[in-house]
């Protein structure tokens, strides 16, 4: 199976991000095909390199990168989404890369199931 | 249809609105703070065990535990891990997020 | 010819049902306003779109928005434009106007009043169903 996923808020204040990435590493363990992660609303700050969350618990942004890594998932920022929260290309973590909303439209054409993830 | 509900009863009509419009032979998963639907003795208990009669509820294992009410669900819910969460989605023709 | 007509071309042929379900108020949070962005952009790629107010969705649909006081922007009126987008197909769930003592008439576009019955059976049928 093929999924399109959205996230549609930040890092650590909602447990969205957390659910998608726990969803979206199950999925691609058992053998799913991931077409895009997309990230919208709030859910851009998830691309920021500058967090610096507490060492004891998770780096929700590098866990996006390393798994963006491992299995070359897409991982979608909105443009609008982005420059209206101070999202800019320079700040991006590594694996992800700013696009349009049409990106989502077509993670929902092209997957089998899109899986939203929000507030 | 998979029918995903992320916050508690108590906090969002998000549970109210999805039973009021899921239909017969969907499936329902909880998650997240909807975990606490699916434990005994919530306000909500006597809606979900109603909307059982038409629709097969689960609830996520992992997020029950976090909340350390894992010991508390009603009777007829399955638990889930992310595993059984992918399988649910593959499952249904569709899904659909309460939010 | 832009990037979203551009990936419009490259998913020719594959059409689906995407409903969009606005269950949130407007101006309070974001997510009217940008969800209505994604719906824009889905026209340009030749879906069978449809829009769904459920619960206090339906606000966003009411006359007479007036946003001069709280400085934003009033985004209303980008309803009344998705007809010229060839999106017809607004639903509104005759329990949540009721609940709210609203009729057809508070509307600012004409839509289509149904059941939760009725919203039900058609949500079942989609393809992709996006929530906001």
């Amino acid at each position: 199976m093929k999924f399109g996923i959205l996230v549609n808020e930040g890092p650590y204040t909602h447990q969205a991000s957390d659910s998608a990435y726990l969803f979206t590493k199950a999925a691609l363990e058992k053998g799913h095909e991931i077409y895009r992660v997309f990230f919208y609303h709030d859910g851009v700050n998830n691309a920021s390199k500058y967090t610096e969350p507490p060492q004891d618990d998770r780096h929700i942004v590098n866990r996006w990168s390393k798994l963006a890594e491992q299995y070359e998932v897409d991982l979608v920022v909105c443009v609008a989404a982005a420059l209206r929260r101070g999202i800019k290309d320079e700040l991006l973590a590594p694996g992800f890369r700013i696009s349009g909303l049409g990106q989502l439209v077509e993670a929902g054409i092209q997957g089998d199931r899109l899986v939203v993830f929000g507030d | 249809m998979l029918h995903i509900v992320n916050k508690s009863p108590y906090e969002r009509n998000a549970l109210e609105s999805c039973l009021r419009l899921a239909q017969s032979g969907s499936a329902l998963l909880l998650i997240e703070d909807g975990v606490y639907a699916a434990t005994r003795g919530n306000a909500a208990e006597a809606h979900l065990k109603d909307a059982m009669a038409r629709l097969k509820v689960y609830a996520l294992k992992a997020d029950l535990e976090a909340r350390g009410v894992a010991g508390r669900v009603m009777e007829g819910i399955e638990l889930v891990d992310y595993g059984g969460f992918v399988d649910l989605a593959c499952g249904q023709p569709n899904c659909q997020s309460w939010l | 010819m832009s990037e979203a007509e551009q990936q419009g071309e490259e998913g020719a042929g594959i059409v689906k049902k995407f409903m969009f379900v606005n269950r949130k108020a407007p101006y309070g949070t974001i997510y009217a306003l940008e969800g209505l962005e994604v719906v824009l952009i889905s026209a340009a790629f030749d879906q069978d779109v449809s829009l769904a107010f459920v619960d206090d969705g339906v606000y966003q649909l009411l006359k007479g928005q007036q946003t001069k006081g709280i400085e934003s922007k009033n985004f209303s009126p980008a309803y009344r434009a998705l007809e010229g987008y060839d999106i017809e197909k607004l639903y509104v769930e005759r329990e949540a106007l009721e609940a709210r003592g609203l009729t057809e008439q508070d509307l600012l576009v004409d839509v289509q009043v149904m059941s939760s019955a009725e919203l039900s059976e058609l949500m079942a049928g989609q393809d992709v169903v996006i929530g906001f």
